[in-house]
């Protein structure tokens, strides 16, 4: 870190969530992240919840740095509370807090000191869905699925293939399970501990984690530089 | 002890390009959907495209968070013109004060290349072009982003801008018919989709005149 004298601020993680995949359905939005802490290449922590219910109608799946998921949940917090504190029937919807994270990620990249996570926020109210992401510099964008990290490059192809406008339940979470089995044989970081919560305009539900099943008897792992020496 | 350095960018590219061509009683202004990270396309259906006042429009890419930004701050500052002037601003007016905005962040710039287009205060079509810090200029059109370096020879060539070295200084506005501008742009964004990796998707087209504003979509390659 850097010494003393200079404003302290963030260079690099330490414990590490890895990806987030979201989805919208016909109810409303399901999430999907495993509940692995990596501390470096280490898998550290096997049970951290890297999704968290905000509010009556949000949830936030959060990946990257875990200390800095558990101060945007303070933060989080607080504006929740004052949200109910005005007592005035409304309530701050899945738009209102994407955009309050994306103020605040925003703001602490101008200061050099981000809060190194990528974010996705969905949500349900008065019938319209919402989902979005917004990352440690400030990007952020909604639409009918999104993933961040690892998800990006694996999850989100499958999605775009095999996403449709009214998924069940059942398919969507069908669906979410086909990205995150293919997430836990490529990155090295993923654990076979899934969460899956959805949100409706009901309310938010998680539930247990669950493992996925697993194949390694093909015959390419088996002897993989076959017909191609020295390749992986 | 050397000062440690961040090994991250607060800046990231994503992606898309942007066009605006002003015309004798219109102004057309458009730009891609497409947002981009790296070799990554994160959405396919993001508008650069903000509507600032009844007679101004911007288009901005570059780096999304420093757009959104820079969009906030212009609707906000427009905002209090609103109150203190009970009028909206005009063009030229919208076109100095983006350009002293993006001066006020002269040593940490919005990366952000905007084309603000719109109607002046005599309902002719404007186009204003600019830089990441706000050095600016008033044309008949421009293009900027990822596919400027594309679009602006071709629509040099279409659009027969006189010399900038005749005096006295020619009136770059064309001559072409709102509906030939329109199909000029759609041209010119199918092209620069083939070769530009950062554009692509849809193209969203604005066009301002004396009877309002409309919007047209049309897609484009999706590679």
């Amino acid at each position: 870190m850097a010494t003393v004298g200079e404003t302290q601020r963030t260079l690099y993680p330490y414990v590490t969530g890895s990806s987030v995949v979201a989805i919208k359905y016909k109810d409303g939005i399901l999430m999907a992240a495993d509940m692995g802490g990596s501390y470096g290449s280490t898998l550290r922590y096997k049970s951290v919840e890297r999704i968290k219910p905000i509010g009556k109608h949000s949830l936030l799946g959060a990946s990257g740095e875990i200390s800095d998921f558990q101060e945007i949940l303070r933060y989080l917090d607080e504006l929740i509370l004052y949200d109910n504190m005005w007592d005035d029937g409304n309530s701050l919807g899945p738009k209102e807090v994407h955009n309050y994270l994306t103020r605040v990620m925003y703001n602490r990249r101008n200061k050099f000191n981000p809060l190194w996570n990528a974010l996705v926020l969905g949500g349900v109210k008065n019938g319209e869905k919402y989902l979005g992401m917004v990352n440690m510099i400030g990007i952020n964008f909604e639409d009918n699925h999104v993933a961040t990290g690892l998800g990006n490059h694996l999850a989100r192809p499958i999605l775009r293939e095999e996403w449709h406008e009214s998924l069940t339940f059942e398919e969507g979470v069908k669906l979410l399970e086909k990205c995150m089995r293919v997430l836990l044989y490529r990155d090295r970081s993923a654990v076979n501990k899934i969460q899956i919560s959805k949100i409706t305009e009901e309310g938010a539900t998680l539930f247990p984690p669950f493992s996925l099943k697993t194949y390694w008897e093909f015959s390419a792992f088996k002897n993989p530089t076959v017909g191609a020496e020295g390749s992986w | 002890m050397t000062k440690q350095h961040a090994n991250w960018s607060p800046y990231d590219n994503n992606g898309g390009s942007c066009v605006a061509i002003a015309g004798a009683d219109y102004c057309v202004i458009a730009a891609d959907t497409r947002m981009s990270t790296g070799y990554n396309i994160l959405t396919r259906d993001y508008s650069k495209i903000s509507q600032l006042t009844d007679k101004s429009v911007m288009a901005s890419s570059g780096f999304q968070a420093d757009v959104k930004a820079l969009q906030k701050v212009l609707s906000a500052r427009h905002l209090i013109y609103q109150h203190q002037h009970n009028k909206q601003m005009s063009c030229p007016a919208m076109a100095q004060l983006l350009s002293n905005t993006l001066y006020y962040k002269r040593f940490f710039p919005y990366y952000a290349f905007n084309v603000l287009g719109g109607l002046d205060n005599e309902g002719k079509g404007c186009v204003f072009t600019y830089d990441a810090v706000g050095s600016y200029e008033r044309v008949g059109y421009s293009a900027q982003g990822s596919g400027s370096t594309l679009i602006m020879p071709f629509l040099d060539n279409q659009l027969k801008s006189p010399s900038p070295l005749l005096l006295p200084a020619k009136d770059a506005v064309t001559p072409l018919s709102e509906t030939e501008a329109v199909d000029l742009v759609k041209t010119v964004f199918a092209s620069a989709t083939e070769r530009d990796i950062y554009t692509g998707d849809k193209l969203e087209i604005v066009i301002l005149n004396a009877s309002g504003i409309r919007r047209e979509y049309m897609d484009l390659r999706r590679d």
